[in-house]
């Protein structure tokens, strides 16, 4: 039986081995709970990989967790079949890719969101904070009662950074300005709960909130749809959502995973993939807020002034963003 | 003052949005059950209603075609627990649980195949959805202290498929405390054999049964995907039917203990959203977590302490087999 299993192992390693040197890749992409069409995070990475798969021809496996007990199962089930790089989507999927990571070290592997301190995983996460901080200037900027909101999906630290990051940006411009925040649950139902999100949010409407802000994956479209109906503006998140409702979408808070998720395998691809941890912010681009023909008319031109004037400032170093993650706690 | 009874209505309000589907599940429950069919596919029942009205919807651009589809898809679900159980006289609870998974995994899957959204519908216009609707005087009476505020926040503004849920309880108790049909549900449930002597069919009784509670889970599912929300979201149920389903317990498959139970799930729900994030004078800010955990909490409490022995229909799960 040992010797069963080290022939297996060494088969494994031996194809593995083979896939990197070879030009031709196998790449493969597991995305996470909420599934790729979920308007938001792994839809972003969908785009991305799409990008990759239309650019170069090259096809990519793919695998959509629904349930928790899948993730390292069906990272395992690729890393098996030979794929090479493993591109593993959100932050849940750090535990399960850290457990592979270690029996397939040949193979390389790609996280967004998580951090997983390997030689042969490349972590890519983001500064969402100084989005989030953008966007909730604009929607202090777009309220008329000084009341904003924010409605996220399960309660992590990562969730908090943006809400942290948003409320900081509220203040920016208003210190008196109210910043009411809920979120959707403890488990990872919250990340697909529209129902939930349009109760919390029209909770907050009825408090006095009229923008607010979203970062719950496919909760968010019950919040949207909640703004719609209650004539309030909503901020969408990960992907740019402005499309979705244009009239009462204010903005999205757009982080690159798309871009995050193309570099993955197109540096695979040119022999240029390097793991380590790369963080992404305003100044790499991987975060920002998006303008386009379906929010124009809610942006007046002294709004975009002075978002640009505090991103060019964020970049520059003038204005520090509270990152929730350093220290578990939130100034704001 | 003021500000806190506008809160108190406004919960209510909330709660009467999400109390709405657990409360025609829970009266669909109880037809069956009361018929001795022991009914665990209320969730995969509701699901099927809110893909298939929300799908209608989408293409038709009708909200009351959509109604009628999603009614439509509960039945025939419906009709094939009823033939798996009565028919063939097959377990119920295997039957149930069946149509749960079928009911999770073909919507996803038919969602994908037609609408390439990843199982999602796409979102409905206003003229496809049940919208609120606003009661005759509600704007001319708002100022009016007290009454004005009840009257035009908490009765009115809620889209048809809530007063028809409302509606459908004393309905229920009319239907099954007070009719002959009634009289004989209660009788198939407690003993078929009796019922049988009497010359009364055990089968029609009971596929009868099954197709009310087709009916009710049709209308809970409609309202989730078409007026609660504007599109349907993949296991967008979320559990509710197995509320309902404790619901009905919690009220020993009686309606109206039923619908207050459902009240109070709903009550619960709405307070914990509310919550959230308020300083409650005296204790500060309450965590999260604790408020979330509150309709669990309560939940074990009452059965516990409070609700008292629950008595099922003597027959509930059990085939009827004619003797020969």
């Amino acid at each position: 039986m040992k010797a069963l299993t080290r022939s297996v192992t060494a088969a494994v390693v031996l194809m593995a081995a083979f896939g990197a040197t070879a030009a031709e890749i196998d790449p493969a992409v597991v995305f996470d709970m909420g599934g790729k069409f979920d308007k938001s995070f792994n839809q972003g990475v969908f785009d991305g990989v799409e990008r990759f798969r239309t650019e170069t021809g090259v096809k990519y496996r793919e695998f959509e967790v629904t349930n928790e007990t899948q993730r390292e199962q069906a990272i395992r089930k690729m890393a098996q079949r030979g794929a090479n790089p493993i591109l593993g989507v959100g932050f849940a999927q750090a535990p399960a890719i850290e457990a592979v990571a270690k029996e397939f070290p040949n193979t390389r592997f790609s996280i967004i969101d998580g951090v997983v301190d390997l030689p042969n995983v490349q972590s890519v996460v983001f500064k969402e904070h100084e989005g989030s901080f953008l966007v909730g200037m604009l929607a202090v900027m777009a309220s008329k009662t000084g009341k904003v909101g924010f409605v996220g999906g399960m309660d992590i630290p990562l969730i908090r950074r943006f809400a942290c990051g948003y409320a900081a940006g509220a203040k920016h411009v208003n210190a008196n300005a109210e910043v009411i925040q809920n979120m959707t649950g403890d488990t990872p139902s919250a990340w697909n709960n529209p129902g939930r999100g349009a109760e919390l949010t029209k909770g907050q409407f009825d408090r006095g909130v009229d923008v607010v802000y979203a970062a719950a994956g496919g909760t968010g479209t019950g919040v949207y749809q909640a703004a719609k109906d209650g004539g309030k503006l909503a901020i969408g998140v990960d992907s740019n959502q402005n499309y979705l409702h244009p009239g009462t979408m204010l903005t999205s808070m757009v982080k690159r995973v798309d871009v995050a998720a193309y570099n993955a395998f197109k540096t695979a691809m040119d022999g240029t993939w390097k793991p380590g941890i790369q963080v992404l912010g305003l100044a790499e681009s991987g975060v920002d807020w998006a303008l386009d023909d379906n929010n124009k008319a809610l942006i007046s031109d002294d709004m975009k002034t002075k978002v640009e004037q505090a991103k060019a400032d964020i970049i520059a170093g003038k204005i520090k963003v509270h990152d929730y993650m350093s220290d578990s706690s939130c100034p704001n | 003052m003021e500000e806190a009874f506008v809160f108190v209505v406004l919960t209510a309000t909330a709660t009467v949005r999400v109390a709405t589907p657990l409360i025609l599940c829970a009266m669909a429950g109880l037809f069956s059950e009361r018929s001795g069919i022991i009914d665990i596919s209320l969730e995969g029942k509701m699901l099927a209603a809110a893909f298939a009205a929300a799908t209608i919807a989408a293409l038709t651009g009708s909200a009351w075609l959509g109604l009628a589809g999603g009614v439509m898809a509960a039945i025939c679900l419906a009709l094939l627990h009823g033939f798996a159980c009565i028919t063939h006289k097959g377990n119920q609870v295997v039957s149930g649980v069946a149509i749960n998974i079928l009911a999770s995994g073909l919507t996803v899957v038919l969602g994908i195949a037609w609408f390439h959204r990843g199982g999602d519908t796409p979102s409905l216009e206003a003229a496809a959805r049940f919208m609120p609707i606003t009661l005759p005087l509600a704007d001319t009476i708002a100022g009016v202290p007290v009454l004005g505020t009840l009257y035009s926040r908490l009765l009115s503004g809620h889209n048809l498929l809530v007063y028809v849920a409302f509606l459908a309880v004393p309905l229920v108790w009319w239907v099954v405390y007070r009719t002959r049909f009634g009289l004989r549900l209660r009788a198939v449930g407690e003993n078929p054999t009796a019922v049988d002597t009497a010359g009364i069919s055990v089968t029609w009784l009971r596929y009868r049964a099954v197709l009310i509670c087709g009916v009710l889970t049709g209308i809970a599912g409609t309202y989730l995907s078409i007026a609660h929300n504007a599109s349907f979201v993949r296991d967008m149920t979320a559990g509710q039917g197995y509320i309902a389903l404790a619901a009905m317990i919690f009220g020993k498959w009686r309606p109206w203990p039923a619908f207050g139970a459902c009240l109070m799930f709903g009550l619960l729900d709405a307070i914990a959203i509310r919550l959230q994030g308020v300083h409650v004078p005296g204790i500060g800010e309450v965590p999260v977590q604790f408020i979330q955990a509150l309709p669990y909490v309560l939940t074990v409490v009452l059965l516990a302490g409070f609700i008292g022995r629950a008595v099922a229909p003597k027959a509930i799960g059990v085939p009827y087999v004619k003797e020969r």
